[in-house]
């Protein structure tokens, strides 16, 4: 009783002062673009693609010519001097960039929607259906992505659909778990109950009252996980497993180029400080995201911002029975 | 039994039941190879003798089951199979390598949560200052960037283009363990506490501040509690179950991260022993190290909860 | 005077100092300049109790926590003096604030569960209370004990080793209390302590707040937007609206003869046990901070308004003892002008229409409800009363569908109903309808008030787009809104607006049977009143079956004419409301009865109006 009058009590106040419902998705992602972290995130993110997907009709050289010495210093010929092969770096770094992104955009997209179908289903349905998704989901979470990779890339080789589709299945567990906790709470309320009383189908259910409620949390996890994604993918590549040489790619020039750092470090700190800066751009732009979201409802919470950050979903919560007391304390 | 010994007791076979999901997840998955796991390793050009001993080598000549049966037999008698890359016992492999992780993520988790947990309290009780916001700005675009790229700048800043006070590749003589080098752990430990420090004074930030707005904070306040004393005996132990809980699952991340940073300085550690053995698909030496990874995970995760739980009474909460 | 005691509010007296003064106390927003506290001024001298009174916006929370020298976040007080026996407590520095708060002048919170430290045990958090004032006391262990015993805690060992989570709400907020008078401060502030406990718990609390003050000489302010429980408790009352105090004065007075239409409006909304009533609430809902109309706040929604009242903020007059923000005040003293409670009519009842039969129901292993009866016919209103835990909500569950867990029977016009939802048939699902407790949570946030009603319509009737429109259209303005509301998301409505679009979402289907579980818990009282007098009128114009649930006995009165009592799951009484309220047989009913805070006119007993007509 005092539970329920407390929290109404506080939306009644929270509710003083909000000026009007949130909306889309789109919605949501104009407002985190209007703040001064989202519009710094934009732009990064924003120059970054833009050099990738426009960088492989502006190159002067091919990407795969050898036009220069041995890590030669910057010329007229090659602006940012020669690889570890001689080619010409400006070159494979506008090159290198889109098949990056669109390997991360796909995995993303692979891992939220499985993850939200996953998490969804679980928490709605409950029963074994909940048991199995969620026990599966902590045995994937057994792994850090960039193993999971690993394991599945060391089996098959290192195709470049099975490397998507492994880091878009490592995402899954993660999204899941936040789709699941979000769901359950949904589920519990009583809209959602209401439906039920009427006899309204579970799959309509699902879909027509929890899912729109789970645009905020969703967005969120997309800009996160992309992040995620650009980071696995660009790590597999460092180590060898991306695309096979000679294609131009972010990841694996700074680790072929590294021997000769002294030499010409152009080689990897370019495509470094391309990664860097558009991994940044779209932190920042899904953190904008998040507080914008966590914000419209009430007071924001920090702990679910920096838990979501490492993927944290809350504290275990454990029940041991011990009995009450006379008054009906707890013991 | 008492409640806590009983929630031990439960996780650990939970724990144990996952080792085992796991491992019948790995072997399978190693034998799903497509055509026959021999001439995956020794390529299709391979003579049939050769597949043929190899088979022998691998047990593919007889029925999963019994496979799988032998393989888990032999983890736990401590026969971990030999190594298809180098021909010599697994264990004798992967041990040294083993310990050099260890050492290099306990160095780094450890370092890294001191300075993560003090800066965040440190931090929390001046929320909004410049100070937060210059720290909190630098914590957000740092978690951003890949593990190589901290690596890599730490090379060029310390190593190789900058300054050259330190060694930019951290290789062993084989064998040899990482402290008796101790140069050679400083990079790849820095690179690696500047790699967590953010997400886990991100969490203690967070959870400082939540508890400091909380209603009994604001009791306390009203109490007259002195600030200090606030931040110490009232905020901080409330603070500490989220904090704890990113901890573990830092140290879930540096298992991870491990691999591109150990890669990136040439540090012989079990990182490195899995990229090899991808690249060789050494497959005995995958299992293993895969199936440890996932022990770690387990242990990591049982230890975490069940210091929230020793933390927090009110979590032990009687229906 | 008890032992121990300082004799500080003696010395007070003697020197002309009152125990508490407020004097044009501002609080405003850090950011918008809205206004949230406005020009509040009152006195508290020592051994009386002032009971500041209002709604959800009334500043009343926020004026108490200035008292302290606090504020919430995002709030400051840019106005006014507080002064506690003389010293000024808003203009000291942060350490002399510090030795104030605990020391001369404490807070108890209104829910303890949440202001006791999670991870602290009991008895060092009473103990701190001391602890951080050196030189209170000699034996800080001796006063631990002593001042757990005088709340009503045995302060044993064992007690003082456990957590908070392992009390009782009654026993928690006997220990904010203990920390609250550990020091023997000049001043107490409460904030709505009683607020979530069960009436009988809420009565002993009391009663020992009203002991300790008078044995201490403690001047207090007791928050409350409950006017009974203010009414047996405080010696002054001052009525808070939009942060302005609109009316100020004597208890007794001020209930007898109110003057300010608000204050008459408040207490014309709370519901007596005593008589049937019509509730006559206030429209419409109190303005937001910092949206106030530029001249009386209660303006928009007051009957008695002059085109004068919009001008400017009234000036306080001094009136029949009381201070009074209102330009007609003089006007208001005049008893004629008065409305009067007007007797509520019961009708007639009709054939039965729900029985429930033996039910035994089951929450996981434990039982909650064991051989319950209850039956309702047509046209006629059940209430179901009981304390928290006696299992209300679990049979309203039941009877729903929404818990399965349960054997008996339930039968609907001599048809039995499945346990569970699912397996129901469509038409039975249609005709029992159930209205949540929390408004808030109740309307699907991401669709509009047109949405929500039309889904359960076109699910069960399917019916062309104009005639859906139509009767969509109807049923809103059947629930007194408009339908300019059909456009709006939930969170551009108040409370009692949502409750009111989830009565309509309930009747737009055309139910027989309406099940409507703790509907105005979350409310504000003179909402309550709105709300359950358009649930009254809509049961009888629809001829519908109602069952409703409550904690609150008096609400009883207004709605229902029969109702059963529940006590942990078992049936304890059952009949008229008015022979279970006048005449109670079991000993449960009685102490239920007698626990009830009373509002002076019941006990004073007016003159009888129309009476009962059950």
């Amino acid at each position: 009783m005092t539970a329920v009058r407390s929290t109404a009590r506080r939306a009644a106040g929270a509710a003083a002062w909000r000026r009007g419902p949130r909306r889309s998705s789109l919605d949501l992602l104009s407002r985190a673009a209007r703040t001064p972290r989202g519009m710094f995130g934009l732009i990064l993110a924003g120059l970054v693609v833009a050099v990738a997907v426009i960088g492989p009709f502006a190159a002067p050289h091919s990407a795969t010519a050898f036009t220069t010495l041995d890590y030669a210093k910057p010329s007229a010929e090659a602006l940012l001097g020669g690889d570890t092969l001689g080619r010409d770096v400006l070159s494979r770094v506008l090159d290198g960039g889109w098949v990056l992104l669109l390997m991360a955009v796909a995995a993303t997209a692979i891992g939220v929607a499985l993850g939200t179908i996953a998490g969804i289903t679980a928490a709605y349905l409950r029963g074994p259906a909940e048991t199995a998704i969620m026990r599966s989901v902590d045995v994937i979470l057994s792994f850090p992505q960039l193993v999971f990779a690993l394991l599945l890339v060391s089996l098959v080789g290192p195709r470049l659909w099975l490397i998507v589709l492994a880091v878009g299945f490592s995402h899954a567990p993660q999204v899941a778990r936040v789709i699941h906790a979000a769901s359950v709470s949904i589920s519990e309320r009583p809209y959602i109950k209401a439906k039920e009383l009427n006899g309204v189908r579970p799959l309509r259910i699902m879909l027509g009252e929890i899912l729109p409620n789970l645009v905020t949390p969703i967005v969120v996890e997309v800009g996160l996980r992309l992040t995620f994604s650009i980071v696995v993918m660009a790590g597999l590549s460092f180590l060898g497993f991306g695309q096979p040489p000679p294609a131009p790619n972010w990841g694996y020039m700074i680790s072929e180029n590294r021997v000769g750092l002294a030499l010409n470090p152009w080689g990897v700190v370019v495509p470094a400080v391309l990664i860097a800066l558009l991994t940044v751009g779209t932190n920042t732009f899904g953190d904008a995201a998040a507080r914008v979201s966590i914000g419209a409802a009430g007071r924001p919470s920090e702990v679910a911002l920096a838990g979501a950050a490492i993927g944290a979903v809350g504290v275990p919560e454990e029940t041991i029975d011990a009995g009450t007391d006379e008054e009906g304390g707890a013991l | 039994m008492s409640p806590l010994a009983r929630l031990l007791t439960g996780r650990l076979v939970l724990g144990v039941i996952t080792l085992a999901v796991v491992s019948v997840l790995i072997f399978l998955a190693t034998e799903v190879l497509p055509g026959n796991a021999a001439y995956a390793v020794l390529g299709h050009n391979a003579s049939p003798a050769e597949v043929h001993s190899l088979e022998i080598q691998l047990h593919l000549n007889r029925g999963i089951l019994a496979q799988y049966g032998s393989w888990v037999s032999g983890l736990l008698s401590g026969n971990l199979g030999t190594s298809i890359a180098n021909s010599s016992p697994v264990w004798g492999l992967v041990a040294p390598r083993l310990v050099n992780s260890a050492v290099l993520a306990i160095t780094a988790g450890v370092i890294g949560s001191v300075i993560a947990v003090l800066l965040g309290v440190l931090v929390a009780a001046r929320k909004d200052s410049r100070l937060d916001d210059a720290v909190s700005s630098l914590a957000l675009a740092i978690t951003a960037l890949p593990e190589f790229v901290v690596a890599i700048a730490l090379v060029i800043l310390l190593s190789t283009v900058v300054w050259h006070i330190l060694p930019g590749v951290s290789v062993l003589p084989p064998g040899t363990y990482a402290w008796s080098e101790p140069r050679l752990l400083v990079l790849p430990v820095a690179a690696l506490v500047i790699i967590i420090v953010p997400y886990i004074f991100r969490m203690t930030r967070a959870a400082m501040i939540e508890a400091l707005d909380s209603d009994f904070c604001e009791m306390a306040r009203l109490k007259g509690v002195p600030p200090r004393r606030l931040l110490l005996v009232h905020a901080l132990p409330n603070a500490l179950p989220p904090i704890i809980q990113v901890i573990a699952l830092t140290f879930l991340y540096l298992a991870g991260g491990i691999v591109i940073v150990e890669n990136a300085f040439a540090y012989p550690g079990i990182g490195q022993g899995l990229v090899n053995a991808v690249s060789a698909r050494d497959i005995p030496v995958i299992q293993f190290i895969v199936l440890a990874l996932a022990a770690f995970y387990v242990v990591v995760n049982i230890v975490a909860d069940v210091t929230v739980l020793l933390l927090s009474p009110h979590r032990r909460v009687a229906r | 005077m008890a032992a121990g005691h300082s004799g500080r509010p003696a010395a007070d007296s003697a020197a002309g100092h009152l125990s508490l003064e407020v004097s044009d106390l501002v609080v405003t927003s850090s950011d918008r300049h809205a206004v949230v506290v406005d020009d509040v001024s009152f006195a508290v001298s020592a051994g009386q109790v002032l009971g500041l009174v209002g709604e959800s916006g009334s500043g009343k929370t926020t004026i108490a926590l200035a008292l302290l020298g606090h504020t919430r976040r995002g709030l400051r007080i840019t106005g006014g003096r507080v002064r506690l026996g003389g010293r000024d407590v808003l203009g000291s520095s942060p350490a002399d604030l510090r030795r104030l708060r605990g020391r001369e002048i404490s807070y108890v919170p209104q829910d303890p569960a949440s202001a006791l430290n999670p991870v602290l045990r009991v008895g060092t958090q009473v103990a701190e209370a001391l602890r951080v004032h050196p030189g209170t006391t000699d034996d800080p262990q001796a006063r631990v004990h002593e001042v757990l015993r005088e709340v009503g805690i045995a302060a044993d060992r064992e007690m003082l080793r456990r957590y908070p989570h392992q009390l009782s709400g009654g026993q928690q907020q006997r220990v904010a209390l203990a920390m609250a008078f550990a020091c023997r401060p000049r001043v107490i502030v409460m904030d709505e302590p009683t607020t979530g406990l069960d009436v009988t718990v809420q009565r002993h609390v009391l009663d020992t707040v009203r002991g300790l003050c008078a044995a201490y000489g403690v001047a207090a302010v007791y928050v409350s937007h409950d006017l009974a429980v203010v009414s047996g408790l405080a010696t002054n009352v001052a009525v808070a609206y939009a942060g302005r105090i609109v009316e100020l004065g004597g208890t007794e007075r001020m209930f007898h003869a109110p003057i300010h239409p608000y204050t008459r409006g408040l207490i014309g909304s709370i519901p007596s046990a005593h008589r049937s009533e019509v509730l006559r609430g206030i429209g419409g809902q109190p303005p937001r901070p910092g949206r106030r109309p530029a001249g009386c706040a209660f303006e928009p929604r007051c009957e008695s308004r002059t085109d004068a009242c919009a001008i400017r903020p009234p000036d306080p007059v001094e009136l029949d003892g009381r201070t009074v923000r209102c330009i007609r005040a003089a006007e208001f003293l005049d008893p004629s002008l008065r409305p009067h409670p007007q007797a509520a009519p019961a009708p007639p009842v009709g054939e039965s229409r729900l029985a429930v039969r033996d039910l035994c129901a089951f929450y996981g292993e434990r039982q909650v409800l064991s051989g319950v009866d209850l039956e309702v016919r047509q046209k006629q209103c059940v209430a179901v009363v009981g304390e928290s835990g006696a299992g209300k909500t679990t049979l309203a569950q039941c009877i729903a569908g929404l818990n399965r867990n349960w054997s008996g029977e339930i039968s609907l016009d001599g048809r039995p109903l499945d346990p569970d939802v699912k397996a129901r048939d469509r038409e039975v699902l249609r005709r029992v309808q159930y209205i949540f407790q929390n408004p808030y949570l109740s309307l699907n946030p991401r669709k509009t008030i047109d949405q929500i009603i039309r889904e359960p319509l076109q699910h069960f009737f399917r019916l062309p787009r104009a005639d859906a429109d139509a009767e969509v259209l109807r049923v809103i303005e059947d629930v007194s809104l408009s339908a300019s509301y059909l456009d709006r998301y939930p969170d551009q409505l108040s409370g009692g607006e949502r409750q009111r679009v989830a009565i309509a979402r309930a009747l737009v289907v055309k139910p027989e049977v309406l099940v409507c579980d703790e509907v105005t818990s979350a409310l504000d009282v003179s909402v309550q009143a709105v709300i359950v007098e358009l649930l009254r009128r809509l049961q009888t114009e629809h001829e519908l079956s109602m069952i409703f649930i409550t904690h609150n006995l008096a609400l009883v009165r207004s709605i229902a004419q029969a109702c059963i009592v529940l006590s942990e799951g078992r049936v304890v009484e059952a009949g008229a409301v008015a022979d279970i309220l006048e005449r109670p047989s079991h000993p449960y009913t009685v102490r239920l009865i007698a626990d009830m805070p009373l509002m002076p006119a019941e006990s004073a007993g007016l003159p009888e109006q129309a009476g009962d007509l059950e």
